[in-house]
């Protein structure tokens, strides 16, 4: 038996390292936060959030307080006095929300990275590449699907329609439901249908763009992004997705969702948010994005069953200085040592040893 | 290998012959016999029975990357997923049916008994009635006859059970039928093969073509 290359590391902790690394290397610093805030930053933002129903308790002076269910709400509140300078930040955090699945609170890892101030172009395209290379550090089978809201909304204002018709439309938008826009708005449709029927390549995508008359700086703006993303070898990994839509009251211009291999759900979201900003009343332009790590730790196992290599049974008789000694040397030699006087249930181990003398005395094959 | 959930029963096996039809044969499942999954290696699909309304929830949660149900299940739970295409099959209505004779009086709160909670709030919200919802798992017509509820909001196809057990249909709520649907993360990996069943099943609906 060789001492096995244990991890120590999970599988999300792993990926957060590489994040970590990732975020860094590029010049964005670790935001560090409180977990809990006055609970009305997020009462007068609650569309914002992905659920709004917040965890809340009275502080000792009287306020009330909320376990925070977001993080770039607070980041913003927290810049909202230094946007004349653009900062580049990125966390790793614990937030509370209620999930969609469950209905009860759960406590949710997010990882993510903000860019407030100014987002020329270079900025856009850093953190759209950075969100495309994070998912490449979940797994090689990653896909980023890229929209921009400037083109869906300027297809459904063409369209002239009433505003509850326009929340019927992005309702079919978002699940891709062409028969029913079809059935909506039978006459005008069509321009709409195509934009979400768009398959293949993305510069397949710019000519169908071109012909659909899409405003012209938003296509300049998804060609940026599309150039930068080619020359870190990316392009492979985006798909232009029309039906990728976040609440357009608070983004704007480009919003994008992240999927990996192995994982049935978006596992990375962000976009543009200067609606948000201008609604707390921040004269600045923000992009960011999310990673949501729980996902990794529920569909992503470790491989390795084992929970310890060796199994070192001793008895009341022992002596725990040789049991300690016997130990130590295990250990010494790399291998991951459970002493215990019983077998603990259901435990998975290569090998059990026994006291003998002053050493161990393996008993029964390696597993 | 995709796979794909089918709801059980008469619908799900009509489903079944527009899939094959559309050159996703799977020969196993046309045998008799009391298997759960049927595999056709050669046209990369597996296909399951589930309950109806447990389809949207294999979908949304990635155990089947593509299924069909009714409309009804998608208003009902609004799974996170892409609904691809109307089928045009399994075709009723979600209605509001009352005893022959029923008279809504406003001044009362109406008792509403039915499977599908969130359709017959939303709709009741929608009028501005307040009402008091009594969730039912089966045998909806039951309510009205002994008193339960003054109204029932239920799947209705020809209308014979309601008109079997004295009731009628006051007003229809939404049309339903079945519908394709598929994971997200699925159609961000598979979406060439996800839209060829796609494009293989609306021909045979006699739709346009994406």
């Amino acid at each position: 038996m060789n001492p096995a290359n244990r991890d120590t590391l999970r599988p999300e902790e792993k990926i957060l390292f590489s994040l970590r690394s990732l975020y860094a290397q590029n010049g964005y610093t670790q935001y560090r936060m409180s977990k809990f805030e006055e609970y009305d930053l997020y009462a007068s933002n609650k569309e914002f959030l992905l659920s709004d129903s917040v965890i809340t308790f009275t502080d000792t002076n009287g306020k009330l307080m909320a376990l925070k269910p977001d993080v770039t709400l607070s980041i913003v509140r927290n810049c909202r006095n230094t946007c004349d300078r653009t900062r580049k930040l990125w966390y790793t955090e614990n937030v509370y929300r209620v999930s969609g699945s469950t209905n009860g609170y759960r406590e949710i890892m997010q990882t993510g990275l903000e860019c407030i101030g100014t987002v020329d172009d270079y900025n856009l395209c850093e953190v759209v590449r950075l969100a495309a290379e994070s998912l490449r550090s979940v797994s090689d089978t990653a896909l980023l699907a890229i929209s921009h809201l400037d083109i869906v909304s300027a297809f459904i204002d063409r369209m002239h329609v009433s505003d509850g018709t326009r929340r019927s439309l992005l309702s079919c938008i978002r699940r891709k439901s062409t028969h029913e826009l079809a059935a909506l708005c039978p006459d005008q449709s069509a321009d709409l249908i195509r934009l979400l029927s768009l398959r293949g390549s993305p510069e397949e995508a710019f000519t169908v763009l071109e012909e659909l008359n899409a405003p012209a700086e938003a296509v300049r703006q998804l060609r940026v992004i599309f150039d930068v993303l080619s020359l870190y070898g990316l392009s492979d990994s985006v798909r232009f997705d029309f039906s990728v839509i976040s609440d357009t009251e608070y983004y704007n211009g480009v919003v994008f969702k992240g999927y990996v291999g192995g994982i049935p759900e978006a596992i990375l979201s962000g976009g543009r948010y200067d609606r948000l900003l201008a609604r707390m009343n921040v004269n600045a332009e923000a992009i960011g994005f999310a990673v949501y790590l729980d996902l990794i730790e529920r569909y992503m196992a470790a491989e390795d069953g084992f929970d310890t290599d060796i199994l070192l049974l001793y008895t009341a008789e022992d002596n725990p200085v040789r049991v300690a000694s016997a130990v130590r040397a295990l250990t010494a030699d790399g291998y991951s040592v459970l002493a215990s006087r019983d077998i603990p249930d259901m435990l998975k181990y290569r090998r059990k040893a026994i006291m003998e003398g002053n050493g161990v005395k393996f008993i029964g094959p390696d597993a | 290998m995709l796979n794909i959930a089918l709801p059980k029963g008469r619908l799900g096996e009509k489903v079944y012959r527009m899939f094959a039809e559309a050159g996703f044969r799977c020969p196993s499942i046309e045998e008799e016999n009391r298997k759960l999954t049927f595999e056709s290696p050669e046209n990369g699909v597996r296909y399951f029975w589930v309950k109806p309304s447990d389809v949207s929830v294999y979908v949304e949660r990635g155990a089947a990357d593509i299924g069909v149900c009714g409309r009804d299940i998608l208003l009902e739970y609004v799974p996170d997923i892409y609904e691809l295409l109307d089928l045009k099959t399994g075709i009723c209505r979600m209605a509001v049916a009352g005893s022959v004779g029923f008279r809504d009086d406003h001044r009362r709160t109406l008792r509403v008994a039915t499977k599908f909670s969130r359709i017959a709030a939303d709709y009741y919200a929608s009028l501005g009635r307040d009402i008091d919802i009594i969730h039912l798992n089966g045998s909806i017509e039951l309510a009205p006859i002994l008193g339960l509820s003054d109204v029932i909001v239920d799947i209705v196809e020809t209308g014979t059970t309601l008109k079997e057990n004295g009731l009628h249909e006051l007003e229809t709520i939404v049309p339903v039928s079945a519908r394709l649907i598929a994971n997200k993360a699925s159609y961000a990996f598979r979406q060439d093969m996800i839209l060829n069943i796609r494009n293989g099943l609306e021909k045979q609906i006699g739709g346009s073509k994406q």
